[in-house]
């Protein structure tokens, strides 16, 4: 009985407050937009029995998920999406593996408080260190005074509300992500695999290309999945630092739901989001998958 | 072979510095005179007292304190469980499922985990308020609970569990006396995480919160919209500080006990 409890109360819980919801939204996603409340049709209306439950499903249809599909709109707000979340990867791969690797060749000593000064970030509000950016990339922001001040330009240059600003946004604020992951995979490293290689004539440089990264590769792929993976349904990124051409599809979908109060239509896109967020879930879960297998 | 070089030291000090660069300039520009906020005016602490009297940000903080508290201490109860069914529940009807439904919201994208508790709110005529941010919050965050607990469940030995139960506890006393004090370290940290996920939270407080619950996350993002503000940088300030604080001090006790355990493993050795 004991046992039975403990199992239904968290079962129950995320089945009326995760599964059902997201039932909810399909359904939607299916029906039509009218000007009632809540705003859309069919209803379902269990009070006439079994032919409430037929009429209802006659009446559901794809027309949101074709419309998607015509308007260029939201094809462009897909690609777009996708390709801010790849560009962003790789750019903050490239600024986080140096950090992660200068971590895991630091004295034993400084290492604590090297993790620490890595993770104190993500403690700390999301929606501020988002914020911090807008007064530094502005026009008249700490970067145009700084290079203006240098001689490096000689206007100031536009970042902010740009492609450049959403791209610098994520790279900042999902850093962490992609630190530890691929620390935790450089620390693990035998340090005696590069001294064989440099025994047997390897220089540094291709002793890092033929061994480090090599073997760093797990930590990689999990990186990349936990930056690409959150910055693909981002929103206040591309709101606060982004321009009002930066398409992305969280954005999309907020306006769409607040602003045209498009019920079905932003139903619609949260289900196709979701659809194209299962093909990385599902490689990201296969990678952590085989790295559990290999370290026992 | 480590061998810490020039190239280690340069990314190190550079990446530490983008890291933390810009949150330095938000404070130090908190203090800054002039309501022109890439101007330096002269030193002033006037941003935080325009802030101590903004009644809108003071109702803000006071009901996102209010929905983090009672979120975070519902999800690590709930995730707590969660993590014990999964750990040690066995088999049992729809295990996959209630797996998946932990997993899942991890990766949800938040705009979907919104919108879509919010179209339950509506269809079951919920009111929006502080009590449903917080059924949504409970609801992620019970999930990061679940996943920190569990792993800490999986590598502490079963058969201290089963001695216990052996000896005569029934098995709720084998879970306070035995199990809980192990992994309440976990518990903890969950809470915790649960605790900064819900004080952090713009977009499904968006969704779920109604005219009358106003958080400080959608204060904030409301006024941000506008542009920088000294007096957002003065709760910014306030907000990074006492998250250092917290943070730098829950490591502090956590090497305090570690080095504690280890020198009462180190004294048990000796005496056996």
């Amino acid at each position: 009985m004991r046992r039975f409890i403990l199992i239904a109360v968290p079962y129950l819980w995320l089945l009326a407050l995760f599964l059902v919801p997201f039932l909810i939204v399909l359904k939607i996603s299916l029906s039509d937009i009218a000007l009632s409340i809540p705003p859309y049709t069919p209803q379902l209306d269990l009070s006439t029995g079994w032919d409430g439950i037929k009429s209802f499903l006659s009446q559901l249809d794809f027309e949101n998920f074709t419309f998607l599909t015509q308007d260029p709109l939201y094809w462009k707000a897909y690609v777009s999406s996708l390709q801010i979340a790849a560009i962003s990867t790789v750019l903050t791969l490239l600024v986080g593996y140096p950090i992660a690797y200068g971590m895991a060749q630091a004295p034993d000593e400084w290492r604590p408080t090297l993790l620490l000064l890595v993770i104190l970030p993500f403690w700390t509000s999301f929606l501020i260190r988002v914020y911090s950016w807008i007064g530094i990339l502005s026009n008249e922001g700490f970067l145009n005074q700084f290079l203006l001040w240098t001689g490096i330009i000689s206007t100031p240059l536009t970042i902010l509300n740009t492609n450049t600003a959403v791209y610098i946004g994520i790279v900042y604020t999902y850093l962490p992500f992609m630190i530890l992951p691929i620390y935790s995979a450089l620390e693990k490293m035998d340090g005696s695999l590069l001294e064989a290689a440099e025994d047997l004539g390897c220089s540094r440089l291709s002793a890092f290309w033929l061994i480090t990264v090599p073997l760093s590769k797990a930590g990689i792929i999990a990186g990349c999945f936990l930056v690409f993976i959150p910055a693909l349904g981002e929103f206040v990124i591309p709101s606060l630092l982004g321009g009002s051409d930066t398409l992305m599809i969280g954005k999309v979908l907020w306006e769409e739901f607040f602003s045209n109060r498009d019920w079905p239509v932003a139903s619609a896109v949260a289900v196709i989001l979701l659809l194209i967020l299962v093909v990385p879930i599902v490689l990201f879960q296969r990678n952590e998958q085989k790295q559990r297998e290999m370290d026992q | 072979m480590r061998r810490f070089s020039w190239f280690n030291a340069t990314s190190l000090t550079l990446g530490f510095a983008f890291l933390y660069l810009p949150m330095i300039i938000l404070i130090i520009y908190s203090f800054n005179e002039s309501r022109l906020v890439t101007v330096w005016a002269g030193f002033s602490t006037k941003w935080y007292g325009t802030l101590l009297q903004n009644e809108s940000f003071l109702d803000a903080a006071w009901v996102t304190v209010q929905v983090a508290v009672a979120s975070s201490t519902i999800a690590t109860i709930l995730g707590t469980m969660g993590a014990y069914v999964l750990v040690r529940g066995g088999r049992f009807m729809g295990r996959t499922v209630f797996s998946g439904m932990i997993y899942a919201p991890l990766v949800m994208p938040e705009v979907i985990t919104g919108l879509s508790l919010l179209l339950l709110f509506i269809g079951i005529g919920l009111d929006r308020g502080i009590f449903t941010i917080v059924l949504a919050h409970t609801t992620f965050s019970m999930c990061f609970v679940s996943v920190v607990v569990s792993s800490r469940l999986v590598s502490f030995d079963k058969s201290l569990e089963e001695a216990a139960l052996d000896l005569g506890c029934t098995p709720f006393d084998a879970f306070r006396l035995v199990t809980l004090p192990i992994i309440a370290p976990a518990v903890i940290s969950g809470w915790l995480l649960a605790f900064t996920l819900s004080l952090d939270d713009l977009v499904i407080a968006s969704f779920t919160a109604g005219p009358s619950a106003t958080t400080l996350p959608i204060r904030i993002f409301s006024a941000v919209r506008l542009g920088v503000s000294p007096e957002i940088n003065a709760l910014s300030t306030i907000m990074i500080a006492i998250v250092t604080i917290g943070v730098i001090t829950a490591s502090i006790i956590t090497k305090r006990n570690s080095l504690a355990q280890q020198r009462d493993e180190q004294a048990a050795a000796r005496t056996a």
